[in-house]
């Protein structure tokens, strides 16, 4: 028997660019895919949900104001921390059931997403946007701007899926408040330390975890939340969530993607919005 | 404890009234700096839910002194201040009006007009707020200027370098000179807690400001950090509860700056049921010097009502 005393990781809510623990001090137990018990997570509550959005919301203009180009290089540095822990992601996705090259391939494949998304950071208003031909002596431009605060609810694939949803809202400028996975939390916790690490402003990413069901009715119908993403939501729940949406005409998107596929462009213009200037010319 | 009446009860003529104004000051019993963050911190913690918690937010409302004290304030914001002091949430006809505007003297005109037949009370500051560095003449065309222009209510400050050098008295015939000079108009003493150092001396300054004839007592400007503080509120809510008891004048207590969010403003009113006693529980004794806290109220005010979390952009900005 060792002797030294086993120091256990005590796994928090990710909000302000914090670690606190659920307001609620509750917290419930995770296992992995034997059902053996792997550590205890913080169960967030809805003033939790509340607290993240408000931090979410004090963070939106500063990120959003950042040039495309500063959020490239923020996005690439997630990817340079989450690299240097990939022996430790892999043993936490292997918690979730995985084998060890099945873990290994996930994090490698959430690497190069976060990569991927980091070069679109100083691209997608090229894409997005347009210089409109209009009959007048104008210019006309349409420039995509980020919506605001995007509500995720992440799907259950442990560290691939999450960083999927997330990277794809932040990228463009939005700030967010994710529901990690309810069986498979622990990854989302270790990703807010590197998150934290990573020179991403506080309250850019807010992270909670808990019961979906609790948390979700209440970032819905939340009227300072500007978008949603239902994405780990399952089919049943969608509709009276997305009633609730309705009351302040929240972008709601939900696409269960492949997500070892190609991640293509729909989950960033998602959470974008048009803005269009009229300039005369010769002015 | 002996008390020597109120302000016109003291000859401040004699050295006897001067050596004995000291002699009381300094005869008052120290406070206990632990006990008292401890007690402040005791009540700060309990938990006001539901019904309790609607009641707290509508009577919070009610004593708002919404307040505007920038070198930047122009009519236009008096007055928008003053259409949302009627109708805080113009959506909702429920919600109360607080119980005060409070501008600078120069914009007491604009806020009287703004507010006339309204109910809610013009406050505005005088004496050279918020320094109080000034001759005593200017301080009094100051306050009779604001009185004047319809002022119902004068927030003096308290020369705080006279009274840390030890020259109370100079401080407590300067307050009796602006409690003539207001008239009618209730009289505010501010404090300025932040620069007195200790709460013993807010207590011993709560005590000349309620002998000199202050109607209320007010921490601070919202000028200096620290501005209101729990602790400080408590000194002073047990100095007008003794005061009351000694005298049978009631004195009411106004804590400003600082107060940002609907949970402070309830501490607040928890502290002063348990300290002062529910007497105090009114717009009449008992006042909130904040503009931002409203917004607060408001948008927990419609998350009781509709059940879902509101955000700033559905109320006005200030």
């Amino acid at each position: 028997m060792s002797d030294r005393l086993a120091v256990r990781k005590t796994y928090k809510l990710y909000i302000a660019g914090a670690f606190p623990r659920s307001e609620s001090g509750r917290s419930y137990p995770v296992t992995d895919g034997k059902g053996r018990f792997v550590a205890n997570a913080a169960h967030a509550s809805r003033k939790d949900a509340r607290d993240a959005v408000t931090a979410a919301r004090k963070a939106f203009p500063g990120w959003a104001g950042r040039t495309g180009y500063n959020r490239a290089q923020i996005l690439y540095r997630i990817a340079e921390m989450l690299e240097g822990r990939r022996d430790q992601f892999t043993a936490e996705v292997r918690h979730t059931g995985a084998s060890k090259a099945q873990a290994a391939a996930e994090v490698d494949a959430a690497i190069d997403r976060w990569v991927w998304y980091a070069g679109w950071a100083d691209k997608i208003t090229a894409v997005a946007g347009a210089a409109n031909p209009v009959a007048g002596p104008y210019f006309n431009f349409s420039t995509p701007e980020p919506t605001g605060v995007v509500a995720v609810i992440a799907p259950d694939s442990p560290l691939l899926g999450l960083v999927s949803v997330v990277a794809p809202a932040i990228v463009t400028g939005n700030t967010t408040v994710v529901v990690a996975s309810e069986p498979a939390p622990l990854t989302a916790i270790t990703l807010a330390e590197v998150l934290a690490t990573s020179d991403l402003p506080a309250g850019v990413v807010n992270i909670l975890t808990g019961h979906r069901t609790e948390l979700t009715p209440w970032l819905a119908s939340h009227m300072d939340v500007n978008a949603i993403d239902l994405t780990g939501v399952p089919d049943g729940d969608v509709p009276a969530l997305e009633d609730k949406a309705a009351e302040n005409l929240k972008r709601v998107f939900r696409a269960s993607d492949d997500w070892a596929g190609d991640p293509g462009t729909a989950r960033m213009t998602a959470f974008l919005e048009v803005k269009t200037v009229w300039h005369p010319v010769g002015v | 404890m002996r008390v020597f009446g109120d302000a016109w009860g003291v000859s401040t003529e004699t050295l006897i009234g001067a050596a004995e104004l000291r002699a009381f000051l300094h005869g008052l019993p120290g406070v206990d700096q632990v006990g008292a963050e401890e007690r402040a911190a005791r009540l700060a913690s309990r938990s006001i839910k539901t019904s309790a918690k609607a009641e707290a937010i509508d009577l919070a409302i009610s004593m708002v002194d919404l307040t505007t004290l920038e070198g930047a304030d122009t009519a236009g914001k008096v007055r928008a201040l003053c259409a949302k002091a009627v109708h805080p949430d113009p959506s909702d006809p429920s919600v109360p009006k607080v119980a005060a505007v409070c501008v600078y003297p120069d914009m007491v005109e604009t806020a009287v007009a703004a507010l006339a037949g309204s109910g809610v009370g013009v406050a505005s500051v005088a004496t050279a707020f918020p320094s109080g560095r000034a001759p005593l003449e200017a301080k009094l065309a100051d306050t009779r200027a604001a009185v004047a222009a319809g002022a119902s209510e004068i927030d003096m400050v308290i020369d705080r370098g006279a009274f840390l050098s030890g020259d109370v008295v100079k401080v407590f015939e300067e307050t009796v000179a602006v409690k003539q000079a207001c008239g009618d108009a209730h009289l505010k003493v501010i404090l300025e807690t932040g620069e007195l150092a200790t709460l013993d001396n807010v207590r011993r300054a709560s005590w000349l400001a309620m002998r000199a004839g202050a109607d209320f007592i007010k921490t601070s400007t919202g000028k200096i950090s620290p501005a209101a503080t729990l602790p400080v509120t408590l000194v002073m809510l047990e100095a007008v509860r003794d005061y009351r008891a000694a005298t049978g004048r009631q004195v009411g207590v106004k804590p400003a700056g600082g107060i940002r969010t609907t949970k402070d403003a309830i501490k607040y009113l928890v502290l002063v049921n348990e300290t002062a006693g529910p007497d105090w529980l009114s717009p009449a004794w008992f006042r909130l010097g904040a503009s931002s806290v409203l917004n607060d109220l408001l948008m927990q005010r419609r998350k009781l009502s509709t059940g879902v979390y509101s955000g700033p952009d559905y109320f006005t900005l200030d």
